[in-house]
């Protein structure tokens, strides 16, 4: 698994600008987070939600172009539910999320930077060292592999494209209109 | 050059920009953007420093190999951009207590410390549990219209609205 010194280059790069984009946008604010998990600000799903909607729109013209290939992760509802549901809980506690608090210790926020950051590789590790007991059993439950939506219902993607960037367009029409 | 050092921009600015950077993970590095993988690197990258070599033998680091990749870099960039806006804007500021948490539960530094360590814990364990995170799954794993990411940032904020209510509703 060598990765070539100029991708190293380039995947600092990109990071740069995505963090950069992500204090921009007031996603690395403790206050900003845990206002959207309490429903007050909608900032976090209007960013998450937007880049969906360019980035879904974006890489399925390069893919029918041939340009790019797409590689959707395999996951089982005891993986993705349940992980995702534990997740939840962290990311309230900690009001950060691992992408999120990099940028929140580059804003000089210590408590990302000593608790959190200590926490979320002390955490990762722990998940490495049950991980054996885990692949066999609760992460297999459910099984689905890495189908997408298209492939579930046998449609093209711009079946499921188009009427996805609709909801999310009127999702953000409704948010606005309610002051959000 | 104001919008490079005001304060905040539209989040669908921001959004837009991460979709539009996310083309370009794909096109140049063909990799999706992500974070919590490196985490997990780390952990093993600091295990095998404290623990020996053997370490890279556990099932997990031998399909999450403890090493510096893309990703990794991509993460340090994460911190570096934030760092960088938040000089330009003068927002960077070295902070014990976030404001909301201070209002809570007060502006004690070490309570709040402990809770983000418990907190990093439970979401560190829940990122790789998942196989992603916000990023992973959240963003780029929802554009690719994968039912695992869909399913997993449901839950992400499923999880997520509970605990907070628990906390800023229940104990604070």
């Amino acid at each position: 698994m060598k990765t070539e010194k100029s991708q190293l280059l380039w995947g600092l790069a990109f990071g740069v600008v995505f963090g950069f984009l992500l204090q921009k946008g007031g996603a690395t604010e403790y206050d900003v987070i845990i206002g959207q998990l309490l429903l007050e600000d909608f900032t976090v799903l209007k960013i998450m939600l937007s880049a969906v909607l360019v980035g879904t729109i974006g890489i399925h013209l390069m893919k029918g172009l041939g340009w790019v290939r797409i590689s959707p992760k395999t996951g089982s509802w005891g993986q993705n539910a349940i992980g995702g549901l534990i997740f939840g809980v962290g990311f309230a506690v900690l009001g950060y999320c691992p992408g999120t608090i990099a940028g929140a210790v580059g804003n000089g926020y210590l408590d990302a930077a000593i608790g959190g950051l200590a926490g979320i590789i002390l955490g990762s590790g722990l998940l490495a060292a049950v991980y054996p007991r885990l692949s066999t059993g609760i992460l297999r439950k459910g099984y689905f592999g890495d189908i997408t939506f298209p492939q579930l219902l046998k449609v093209n993607d711009w079946v499921i494209i188009v009427p996805l960037c609709t909801v999310i367009v009127l999702l953000f029409y409704v948010l606005e209109r309610a002051g959000l | 050059m104001d919008w490079l050092i005001s304060l905040r921009w539209s989040p669908y600015v921001v959004g837009a920009g991460i979709g539009i950077l996310s083309w370009f993970t794909l096109l140049i590095s063909k990799k999706p953007i992500g974070c919590s993988t490196s985490f997990a690197r780390t952990a093993g990258m600091i295990e095998k420093a404290v623990r020996g070599p053997q370490v890279e033998l556990k099932p997990y680091y031998q399909k999450t190999k403890p090493v510096i990749d893309w990703q990794w870099m991509l993460v340090l960039g994460v911190i570096i951009g934030s760092f960088l806006s938040s000089i330009l804007s003068g927002a960077f500021d070295l902070r014990w207590v976030p404001s909301l948490w201070a209002t809570t539960f007060g502006s004690a530094a070490i309570p709040r410390l402990i809770v983000a360590l418990l907190g990093g814990v439970i979401i560190g364990f829940g990122s790789r549990w998942a196989g992603g995170c916000t990023s992973g799954h959240g963003i780029s794993g929802a554009m690719q219209l994968a039912v695992s990411s869909w399913v997993s940032a449901i839950s992400f904020f499923i999880g997520g609205i509970i605990a907070a209510y628990l906390i800023f509703g229940v104990i604070g």
